[in-house]
């Protein structure tokens, strides 16, 4: 039955009525008409609708609405915010790193399953500061991607890193360039 | 009353709601230029398109602010082509890329420039809206004339800035704005004001970043997904759980309306056999979809995955020659290397990783459609036709979705919309769930094709001939075959559907050659549609594979064995182009000479092919673990030669999303099905490529200014796909004879050889 429920969600307490077992994709969708978490499968399977809870990666359409209540939900939209108090910046900066290095590296193209790239990636590089490709590639391999974006996101989550060091003051090793510089040949 | 939303209330709705980033330079702009070009769209946006194309301002606006709205008929599929679209028009007009932009497509207000097909938009797009941009601008230059008193001949244009040449004084110069700020030209389009020659060019051939990305990374782009209608109901469709075959559709046998009573405010909602459940909440929606009891009447007449390509060849064809030149019977006869082969491929998925939706208001004499389809004005005639009202009442409006990669089920999708907004009386969204997308998709049809390639002793190709079966694209959607009982149709044989000369033999210069389309009919099959490269990959598979075997009798190296027989010099650009990235001539030896018992065996394959026109050539490195039948491609190199290319980051980054797609298809990707129904339904019983699977890629964009621009959304995926397979053969000395590559078949192959 539907009843009112308090959910934290980019630092901000909604109070929303809803079916408790509503997954909290469709109450991040409807109810508060945000954009970044996105439906894909349903099913857990594609990363599509991912959101922080307390900072971990979860399935925004296989967690109902209930279970995240007490706990603080952040998407797409409050990742920046999340950032700057994570690394206790003085000022929200527009765009997260992995976000600005996307961009530099015209990383998508679709750009739909980037929801979920962004989110996993952003959780990665708050609790490894320095990780290898395979770790990249182990942690990203939950998120899918229809348009074969992979190579460019490695890179770009490696720039994020590199970015982040020089920013924070934090280590990072020599990072190989995942797709390797284009050719054009002109004729 | 949701139909009195116009495109233009739509965009000022997201304006406020994202803050202004949403059209570019939109936020910079003053009141008055916005208020000017609100008057614009409101003309444009009142009457049933398409505009005349005979009309310049059908092709763009020049705003009060300097800066200009290109209309463009054809849809961003992140692809980047409305930013290539732009620099095309930025360049005639001297404009720079942050004074234009674009709108969405909309049968009020765009101009029908055929479908988003083929990697057409650059090929045939950019010439109209070239030209019109040219036009556009020799009417200002004239207006300025008259203004600054100076002859046409002396302007010079910066930034939409017309100035008298040599003086740089603030009295001589005019903007755009100033010339016509909002008003329309009026003025016929005749096409035959001159372009800018190639050698003035500043923008196009450059890289500028695509417009859409910043606003794709922070969460504001407006997916098709996103829109909401006022007043709508959330909509779900309810079919079985995967595609019966084409033929037969489903039959309801019983519907429980009772089991869905604990579902609150949900209804059913039926037409024939076509079943729908509306709701105020998008959950209830879900759920009641989830609950209702149903039964389905389901023929058993599918071949079943299993005995799929048996039944395709057994097939009562009909047979079509597509090439015959020279006399193949005598020339295979009499030469001396002859390689032969019978290979397969499965029906592929569309699989976009959002599904599709669309939103549709139904009203007893009109109707508003808001879907991703690749082409609004065709979707626009189908959809009056199942509504029962004329085209002209029926406006299309396209939001992007999801990547596509082909006809998915974007049409279904808006005719079943349409269909529950008609029943509901409401205006409906309806989300296709993972199931209904993968399981009611229209794949790319399964392919068998038996090739026969001979050579002479000196490695010169004498014969070449090509048998290959497949049926055609399904013409009737799903949604129109439960409602209406409309009979299932086939597209009739067209290009894309047929044995491709360019694939098959096309590189090569070869005297005799015999190409045969085997049509099987497709009533006993699954749906199918045109899917990224069609039937491209299955082509290259097998005729690559065919040439490396002949290169191997002949003892000769890959790379070397195509250069003997290729003459043209845009095949031979793309094919120097990956073998000079993969450093292939190191190492030249003939394929599958150093095969080793090794437990992973390496092996490379060098591949060339294409879609209809443009140019592919690809390398790929993988290994093979013998005792796990894994095979991993460590790197794909590709290439396209694609005439001018407007914007070559955007190639490289096609280049690079073909790479990692084909890939996908080769390794991992095939749709399986029972006697009755689809059982792919889903990532895990339908997997594409992940992450740690991902091979290395190096994307190589040939420039040729001097050559017009076709496609490159799909043309480096052939010679992808036939790289991959010559790379096997390599490695294990084996041609593998079907893909995708699992595991369970490379054991079997290894362990027939
Ligand atoms: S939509 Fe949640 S994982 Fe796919
Ligand atoms: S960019 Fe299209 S699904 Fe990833």
């Amino acid at each position: 039955m539907a009843g009112e429920l308090k959910i934290r969600v980019n630092e901000q307490v909604h109070s929303i009525t809803a079916d408790p077992n509503t997954p909290l994709l469709y109450v991040l969708m409807n109810d508060l008409e945000l954009q970044g978490p996105r439906f894909g499968c349903g099913l857990a399977q594609c990363g599509s609708c991912s959101v922080l809870l307390n900072g971990n990666e979860i399935r925004s359409c296989v967690t109902p609405v209930s279970a995240v209540v007490g706990k603080s939900v952040t998407t797409l939209e409050g990742l920046p915010a999340w950032y700057a108090k994570q690394e206790k910046l003085p000022s929200v900066p527009a765009l997260h790193p992995v976000q600005q290095a996307i961009i530099d590296e015209q990383a998508v193209q679709c750009g739909y399953c980037f929801n979920g790239m962004i989110i996993q990636a952003a959780a990665l590089l708050s609790k490894t500061a320095d990780p290898s490709e395979a770790q990249i590639r182990a942690v990203m391999n939950g998120h899918l991607c229809r348009c074969g974006s992979y190579p460019r996101v490695i890179q770009a989550i490696e720039r994020a890193a590199r970015r982040m060091k020089a920013s924070i003051g934090r280590t990072t090793s020599d990072l190989r360039a995942q797709e390797m510089p284009a050719v054009e040949v002109v004729r | 009353m949701s139909k009195a939303v116009s495109c233009s209330l739509f965009r000022r709705r997201e304006f406020l709601k994202t803050g202004g980033a949403l059209i570019i330079g939109f936020s910079l702009r003053d009141t008055m230029a916005i208020a000017g070009e609100a008057q614009q769209d409101a003309a444009r946006g009142s009457t049933a398109g398409p505009p005349d194309p005979k009309q310049i301002d059908t092709w763009l606006a020049i705003h009060s602010d300097n800066t200009a709205t290109v209309y463009i008929g054809y849809v961003e599929l992140g692809q980047g082509s409305t930013t290539s679209l732009l620099q095309v028009s930025a360049e005639e007009l001297d404009l720079d890329m942050s004074q234009v932009r674009t709108v969405r497509l909309d049968t009020n207000i765009t101009p029908n420039q055929g479908g988003t097909y083929s990697s057409s938009s650059i090929a045939r797009g950019s010439p109209a809206i070239r030209t019109a941009a040219a036009e556009a601008r020799q009417a200002l230059l004239e207006m300025a004339s008259k203004k600054l008193g100076a002859p046409v001949e002396r302007l010079v244009v910066s930034k939409g800035v017309v100035a008298v040449g040599g003086s740089a004084g603030q009295s001589q110069s005019v903007t755009y704005g100033e010339l016509i700020g909002d008003k329309f030209f009026r003025l016929a389009f005749t096409g035959k004001t001159p372009v800018k020659p190639v050698s003035e060019y500043k923008l196009v051939g450059t890289r500028p970043p695509r417009n859409d990305i910043p606003d794709k990374v922070s969460g504001k782009y407006v997916y098709l997904q996103h829109v909401r209608l006022p007043g709508m109901l959330h909509g779900r469709i309810v079919r079985p759980r995967g595609q019966t075959a084409y033929g037969s559709g489903a039959r309801v046998a019983n519907l429980d309306e009772q089991s869905i009573a604990h579902v609150p405010g949900a209804r059913v909602l039926r037409k024939g056999d076509f079943v729908g459940v509306v709701a105020e909440r998008e959950w209830d929606a879900v759920r009641a979809a989830r609950d209702l009891k149903i039964n389905w009447d389901i023929p058993a007449i599918l071949p079943g995955s299993d005995g799929l390509y048996e039944a395709m060849r057994a097939a009562q064809t009909s047979d079509r020659v597509v090439l015959e030149r020279g006399n193949v019977d005598r020339a295979l006869a009499a030469a001396a290397h002859v390689a032969s082969g019978h290979y397969c491929a499965p029906y592929q998925a569309h699989a976009p990783f959002g599904p599709n939706g669309a939103l549709a208001d139904v009203q007893a004499d009109s109707a508003l459609v808001i879907c991703s389809t690749q082409d609004v004005y065709a979707t626009r005639n189908t959809l009056a036709g199942l509504l029962g009202l004329p085209p002209q009442k029926v406006r299309v409006q396209y939001y992007e979705g999801s990547g596509t990669y082909g006809h998915s089920c974007y049409d279904d999708v808006a005719q079943a919309a349409a269909i529950l907004s008609q029943l509901a009386g409401r205006p409906v969204r309806l989300q296709f769930m993972r199931w209904d997308e993968h399981g009611w998709d229209l794949y790319g049809p399964a392919h068998v094709g038996e090739v026969r390639v001979a050579a002479d002793a000196s490695g010169k190709l004498v014969a070449y001939q090509y048998d290959g079966w497949h049926h055609n694209w399904s013409a009737v959607e799903t949604s129109a075959q439960l409602a209406l009982g409309t009979p299932a149709a086939e597209w009739r044989d067209g290009a894309a559907q047929m044995v491709n000369p360019a694939d098959c033999g096309g590189m090569y210069e070869v005297p005799n050659v015999r190409l045969m389309n085997h049509h099987v009919p497709g009533g006993n099959y699954l749906r199918g549609a045109w899917l990224r490269s069609p039937l491209d990959l299955a082509f290259s598979f097998a005729s690559e594979q065919t040439i490396d075997d002949l290169a191997r009798q002949a003892g000769i190296d890959a790379y070397e064995f195509r250069k003997r027989n290729i003459t043209s010099d845009r095949w031979m650009g793309v094919l120097d182009a990956v073998a000079q990235a993969s450093k292939w001539a190191d190492t030249p030896r003939p394929p599958a000479s150093r095969v080793s018992d090794a437990k992973v065996a390496a092996g490379r394959g060098i591949g060339l092919g294409t879609h209809l026109t443009s140019y592919g050539g690809a390398v790929a490195e993988i290994e093979v673990n013998r005792e796990t039948g894994q095979v991993r491609v460590r790197r794909m190199y590709g290439a396209i030669d694609a005439g001018l290319a407007v914007n070559p980051a955007f190639i490289e980054n096609q280049i690079s999303g073909q790479l990692v797609q084909t890939v996908s298809r080769m390794l991992v990707e095939e749709v399986t099905f029972n006697k009755t129904n689809v059982t792919s339904l889903d990532w895990n019983s339908y997997p594409i490529l992940r992450f740690e699977q991902c091979p290395e890629v190096v994307p190589i964009c040939v420039q040729r200014l001097d050559q017009r621009s076709t496609g490159a959304g799909e043309e480096a995926m052939a010679a992808a796909a036939g790289a991959i397979a010559c790379a096997f053969f390599d490695a294990t000395g084996i041609h593998i004879r079907e893909f995708p590559l699992t595991p369970n078949r490379v054991l079997a192959a290894l362990k027939r050889a």
